[in-house]
């Protein structure tokens, strides 16, 4: 430890300002920070202070979103062998493994892009390093489908980092979720690359890439999400890539079609309980969020015309993007609503809105990011009206305090 | 029986160095200084030179602005040094007391029988009356205005703060006259907060005063928290404060016609060896108070009052002028620690549950923390909601009127609740906050800003 702190200040004033390496100081100062803590010490106000800071609430959602990653790698060796008609002779390490080397480029990609444009922007507003695209950088492969080409996903991702964050500010100040943005960048730029039924399994030979292979007869690469918008008749029967009925443990476990780490609610149940158990993600949006789907559906429900209205609670809030959305996109503090009240109606018509488009509109298979996106924008509105309340509340009282009987004395 | 207000949310920091219930009395010191830095916004006027004769009591120097008031030299000796710093700004006045204290006499008399005008003069003849403070703004009061009431919290909840029914013992009169004294300054109450359970006789006896009663932590004991439970302040109104131990010197020059700032300052701090009370004057030699009783092995930090809205002072500085309270802490600059940002840190204090410091409460109840003034991170935009609310027990959207204080947006701070609140207020936010704000910074400079614009 010594020897590397010895190590990073001999380093020092080759980084520093008027040093051969000075147009790379914040990337020195990114790295150095993230080896050792500052040891800058207060200079006003408080003189100790709580221990944690955004690189740990930053990590802790990492932390979060492991299940869910490691769950999408072994998926998508799952489904890649499965689609093949190789899954009887497959072990599950030989699945994870090819699913992990198929991920692992996408992940390699929107990090570099992202903290590419990162570590320069610091650089020209000779700021520090922020770890915003750390959580963002994971969440990106996560939200795509894996047959998407690694080139789309690097201009998606400069694009998002670009013009939904550094353009507003950096982080802290983007008003939309710059992850999905990156996902409604390629949905409405490369819409045949991000649905339909080709895009979600691999059948590329090596890891995703490589010449395709054939999939066995009766395949078809439709998720359920997908089978549900195009239904017709009375009856909705989703199935597997094979043919077999499914049933409501294999979506909730997540062995389905989807984009990369969105099919296990399971896993992403895990994450969630973790973030709300750390306090690092807001209890009140993620309940609110299933609250407002589950009460969508319920009026579904009562009112259904079609197979898909009656598709019940507990299988609907399995399918798609919802229970990803919920757990690791809306809760993203910076695009949601500050005030704790706002949290509460700001989680809870995202999950109505995402019922809304998801089964009312046959045009988008899956409404999560587009109800997000557009909370994200309301998220201000909303804490406007909260903060007005606590105004007018104020106002109030002052009228009303011409009239002095509580600070006079008794007579 | 008053009835008893609870406080939720707040944050009790358990420290290491609370102070023992003893008390040693610094005798004889070299020197004494008066800092004008002490006084926020002060722009002071010296009215001595080097080599004047001073009583205890007789001024040094008064402010500008309102040369009513004064402000006192607390020994008798010769005045040694008026020292300046950059562009002639008034650093220190510095005195080489006598060998026996010769205190300048005001006459003895019960300020009951005194008309409000004649209170306020002696207040600011004997140097009394920047113990006096207003909301809005968290400065000096102006003797020319009157209060809609006058609030003082009976009892500190700041991490490691002094006791005050061990400092009260004994000092009962002098309390009694000192708030005979407020009463006259207000039409109104004067509020007199107690702690729930309240251990404190000399306290339960004042007379005079209206009671109110909190419990829970910090911040139970901020006048300002108090204040807004009890009757906010609303935009146009104007309320004293003042420190319940000050309101002891004002019992004193009515009692006993002398101006004796001599209080008992808790020295604490996990750098302190023997964490106890020390009777001295403001002004004292920090040097003096903690004389062979700290780590010096290691760079310390002393704070003029307590970790969280303390000011800091140098080794060579000198005892600040409201604190009750002297805090000594590892500076920390030394220490290099490694990913600690992802580490368990069994040892460092967080409220996150991202670290174990919930744990420890119900493992090791005892457990007291030894942190240092390392700010433990970067600082960023505010990233995190709600983490605010969680210590602000006001009536009051922290985050939000932050951010209007940032944005100097004048109409929202006003709107949002500026008049109401103190900088120290906010120091639990500033504490707990991931992105490491310098929440009491922005609420001074709001509030010196929106005074400005109002010309008050």
């Amino acid at each position: 430890m010594k020897a590397l702190r010895n190590f990073l200040d001999k380093l020092k004033p080759t980084f520093s300002e008027g040093g051969k390496l000075s147009a790379l100081h914040s990337v020195y100062e990114g790295f150095e920070a993230f080896l050792f803590v500052s040891n800058q010490t207060s200079k006003s106000g408080v003189h100790i202070h709580d221990s944690i800071d955004s690189k740990r609430v930053m990590f802790w959602v990492i932390l979060a979103l492991v299940p869910a990653l490691l769950f999408g790698m072994y998926n998508t060796g799952y489904q890649h062998y499965l689609a093949i008609g190789l899954l009887e002779q497959t072990s599950f390490w030989q699945a994870f493994g090819w699913g992990a080397l198929a991920v692992l480029p996408y992940l390699v990609v929107s990090y570099l892009v992202g903290l590419g444009i990162e570590f320069i922007a610091a650089q020209i507003k000779k700021e520090e390093i922020q770890e915003g695209f750390l959580v963002t950088g994971i969440l990106i492969p996560l939200i795509l489908p894996i047959g998407i080409p690694l080139w789309m996903v690097a201009v998606a991702t400069a694009f998002s980092v670009i013009f939904a964050k550094e353009v507003f500010g950096g982080t802290g100040y983007n008003i939309f979720n710059v992850a999905l943005i990156t996902r409604a960048f390629l949905f409405f730029a490369y819409p045949t690359k991000m649905s339909g039924d080709s895009v979600w399994i691999s059948l590329n030979e090596y890891f995703g890439f490589g010449k395709t292979v054939p999939a066995v007869d009766g395949f078809s690469g439709a998720t359920p999400m997908g089978q549900a918008a195009i239904a017709t008749g009375d009856s909705l029967q989703l199935t597997s890539p094979l043919g077999d009925p499914l049933s409501w443990w294999d979506m909730f476990l997540g062995l389905i079609p989807g984009s990369i780490g969105e099919t296990s609610t399971l896993a992403i149940l895990l994450g969630g309980a973790f973030l709300i158990a750390t306090g690092v993600a807001s209890w009140k949006i993620i309940l609110s969020v299933f609250a407002g789907g589950a009460a969508t559906i319920f009026v579904f429900n009562t009112f259904a015309v079609n197979a898909y209205m009656a598709v019940p609670v507990w299988e609907q809030l399995c399918l798609g993007g919802f229970a990803f959305g919920a757990v690791f996109m809306a809760t993203d503090p910076v695009t949601s609503s500050r005030t704790e009240t706002g949290k509460w109606i700001y989680g809870f018509l995202i999950g109505v809105l995402a019922m809304i488009l998801r089964v009312l509109n046959p045009a988008y298979p899956e409404g999560m990011m587009l109800a997000i996106l557009f909370m994200n924008i309301f998220a201000k509105l909303i804490d406007y009206y909260v903060v007005q309340h606590n105004i007018n509340k104020r106002l109030k009282r002052a009228t009303l305090s011409s009239n002095p009987a509580k600070t006079t004395p008794h007579e | 029986m008053v009835p008893v207000q609870t406080i939720k949310k707040g944050l009790d920091i358990k420290l290491k160095g609370k102070a023992a219930l003893e008390t040693t009395t610094v005798g004889c010191v070299e020197r004494w200084s008066m800092t004008p830095a002490d006084y926020h916004g002060l722009i002071p006027k010296v009215v001595v030179k080097e080599g004047d004769a001073v009583k205890a009591g007789s001024p040094l120097m008064v402010d500008k602005q309102r040369p009513d008031i004064q402000f006192v030299s607390a020994v008798s000796g010769t005045v040694t040094a008026v020292v300046r710093g950059d562009k002639r700004a008034l650093l220190n006045i510095v005195v080489k007391p006598d060998l026996r204290t010769d205190y300048l006499s005001f006459p003895k008399e019960n300020p009951l029988d005194l008309s409000p005008e004649t209170v306020k003069a002696r207040l600011c003849e004997a140097g009394l009356w920047p113990y006096i403070k207003q909301r809005p703004y968290d400065v000096i009061a102006n003797p020319e205005t009157t209060p809609r009431a006058i609030f003082v919290s009976g009892f500190d909840t700041a991490p490691l703060a002094p006791e005050y029914a061990y400092i009260l013992k004994g000092q009962g009169a002098d309390l009694q006259t000192g708030f005979n004294a407020l009463t006259k300054l207000t039409p109104g109450l004067v509020f007199l907060s107690l702690p729930d359970p309240c251990d404190a006789a000399e306290l339960k006896g004042v007379q005079g005063v209206e009671f109110c009663t909190f419990k829970g932590p910090h911040p139970a004991g901020l006048v300002g928290v108090q204040i807004n439970h009890i009757a906010p302040l609303n935009k146009g109104e104007l309320v004293w404060t003042i420190d319940l131990l000050d309101v002891l010197f004002i019992g004193r020059l009515f009692n006993q016609g002398r101006v004796d700032l001599t209080r008992q300052v808790a020295v604490t701090g996990p750098e302190v060896v023997k964490p106890a009370y020390v009777r001295c004057l403001p002004g004292t030699p920090i040097s003096t108070l903690v004389d062979g009783n700290v780590h010096k092995e290691i760079p310390l930090r002393y704070i003029n009052g307590n970790p969280l809205s303390g000011s800091r002072v140098s080794a060579d500085g000198f005892l600040g002028a409201y604190a009750t309270q002297l805090t000594v802490l590892h500076e920390g600059t030394d220490t290099h620690e490694m990913l600690g940002w992802v580490m368990p840190r069994f040892n460092l204090f967080s409220t996150s549950r991202t670290y174990f410091t919930w744990l420890t409460k119900w493992l090791v109840p005892g457990k007291v923390f030894e942190p240092d003034t390392r700010v433990l991170g970067g600082e960023r935009t505010l990233i995190m909601s709600g983490e605010y609310d969680r210590v602000f027990p006001m009536d009051i959207l922290p985050e939000h009127l932050v951010r209007a204080c940032v944005t100097n947006d004048l109409e929202r701070m006003e709107q949002l609740g500026l008049y109401e609140v103190a900088p120290e207020d906010f120091a639990l936010c500033e504490f707990v906050c991931t992105s490491k704000i310098e929440v009491q910074r922005v609420i001074r400079e709001a509030l010196d800003l929106l005074k400005k614009e109002n010309g008050d």
